[in-house]
């Protein structure tokens, strides 16, 4: 079991999970209730990353950020460091990656939302962002914690993008999927066995939560809507 | 939302406490098949010297796109001449380093395989006139040098041609020996060093192949620009006596102007089946 390996895929998933649900939380709620032209082509471009292999985003990433590119070099004269092969590149990369996962359950939650309930809040004399915390996001939390669980499951088992872009760099860019590649490369099946098995449980126990979190706790659901 | 400030908090917390690795660990990049090989002189190194080492296996042509790309490693030992020369010419490196190891091919195939194992190939021109052959395994030849250099000696024998539907490509050798190894193949030809190691051979068997029938892997390594003090010590050490003797104990064989040429010479000698 390579302990360091899933320590970095657990930091890995937190961070792109703090920097993306927020963001999800805004751009769900605005595609929710906004209409607008050329919407459809803006929600086609937030689900590309569903139907791109990883390997594709992956080369994007390495050779639009790498040391070769003006953009790469820019952001390392910027940030004193560089992206690719480097923790904070693997951030860029799954918040890239995750963006649909993390908008998609957020948006059917806000859009779920009767729009009697929040007229009412405002003619209550509620300020837009009172509306926000006190009416919809408790509405619609079981949509954000659908987007946090798939978020945080589908960076742990990210693997295209960290090989091409990462390195396998152990304690930097080394995460659990990568290890579990390593292991069954060096004919070490006992612990490629273990760390998959760590992670198919983990993946269901994170589904089951979910689903009997949302049921129990009400909320507008994302699959009552359907 | 209790929930969620909850994980926020446990996030935080986790990322104060993960360990941040020390700047003097250089990152090294090494092809796959010297995988155990290259373990066992870092634990050498480090138990001889006290100094560490961050060691990512690979497949070579992988490694020179990311050192091109601004890659981090200090020292790459690549499986082959060519992509060292390759790095060189992009100017990426200084030098154009020196040879470690020289690579040798085997016949491996899983325990219970029908396949007789010679350093003939004789068994295999058997099992595919008799119409038993199944699958058998080589690194992608179009990428990976044990791929390529499989292929040459399959040229050499004829076989080449006979063998086309029945070939299974691995991405680089360490996947072509897994391949070889896992009993959905009836074998292949894979590097000596990996054929050699424990892990390997205790599921299967192997032989050496003759290094005549193919254009010589000379592995090379090279230090990169981003070299520090350990990489450095690290890349001398490999050269030296007890380094290039576990290369030997691995199956491989010596550059000719090293200091150990009869024992190189007596590893180069065709083995017996193992």
């Amino acid at each position: 079991m390579d302990w360091q390996a899933l320590l970095l895929s657990i930091k890995l998933s937190c961070v792109t999970v703090l920097v993306l649900i927020p963001f999800a939380i805004w751009a769900g709620r605005f595609l929710a209730y906004r209409q607008f032209r050329g919407k459809s082509w803006l929600e086609a471009l937030i689900m590309v990353p569903l139907v791109l292999p990883p390997t594709v985003i992956g080369y994007y990433l390495l050779v639009g950020l790498g040391s070769q590119s003006w953009l790469g070099q820019t952001l390392e004269a910027l940030l004193g460091q560089q992206l690719v092969f480097h923790f904070s590149g693997l951030v860029v990369a799954s918040v890239l990656v995750n963006i649909p996962f993390a908008i998609q359950p957020i948006q059917r939650a806000f859009e779920s939302v009767p729009e009697e309930v929040r007229d009412a809040g405002a003619c209550c004399g509620m300020s837009p962002a009172k509306v926000l915390f006190k009416i919809e996001l408790p509405l619609v939390w079981p949509g954000v914690l659908t987007a946090l669980v798939l978020c945080f499951s589908h960076v742990l088992g990210e693997f295209g993008v960290v090989l091409m872009m990462g390195g396998n760099i152990a304690g930097e860019t080394k995460t659990i999927a990568i290890s579990i590649y390593d292991s069954v490369q060096a004919f070490d099946f006992a612990a490629a066995g273990q760390m998959s098995l760590l992670l198919l449980l983990f993946a269901i126990t994170a589904l089951a939560l979910t689903t009997s979190l949302s049921r129990r706790l009400g909320g507008v659901s994302v699959s009552r809507r359907r | 939302m209790d929930l969620l400030r909850g994980f926020v908090l446990g996030c935080l917390l986790l990322l104060g406490v993960t360990p941040s690795w020390a700047a003097e660990v250089p990152a090294i990049a090494a092809a796959s098949n010297i995988k155990f090989a290259l373990d066992k002189i870092a634990a050498d190194f480090t138990q001889d010297t006290g100094k560490r080492v961050r060691i990512s296996y690979g497949s070579s042509g992988n490694f020179v796109a990311q050192l091109r790309h601004g890659a981090p490693f200090e020292l790459f030992l690549s499986a082959d001449d060519k992509y060292i020369y390759q790095l060189h010419k992009l100017g990426v490196t200084q030098s154009d380093g020196e040879i470690y190891a020289i690579g040798r091919l085997a016949l491996a195939a899983p325990k219970r395989s029908p396949l007789s194992l010679d350093a003939e190939l004789v068994g295999v021109k058997r099992l595919l006139e008799q119409g038993e052959l199944k699958r058998f395994a080589i690194a992608n030849p179009d990428h990976a040098p044990y791929g390529e250099r499989a292929r040459e000696a399959l040229q050499h024998l004829g076989l080449w041609q006979p063998l086309q539907p029945y070939l299974i490509y691995g991405e680089n050798v360490s996947q072509a020996a897994q391949f070889a190894l896992s009993g959905s193949t009836d074998g292949g030809i894979v590097a000596l060093s990996l054929a050699m190691a424990p892990q390997f051979r205790a599921a299967s068997h192997y032989v050496a192949l003759p290094s005549e029938w193919h254009s010589p892997m000379n592995q090379r390594m090279v230090l990169t620009p981003k070299a520090g003090e350990t990489a450095k010590a690290f890349y001398a050490y490999l050269s030296q006596a007890k380094a290039r003797a576990v290369f030997l104990e691995f199956g491989f064989g010596l550059p000719a102007d090293s200091q150990g040429d009869e024992v190189a010479d007596a590893a180069n000698k065709p083995a017996g089946a193992h």
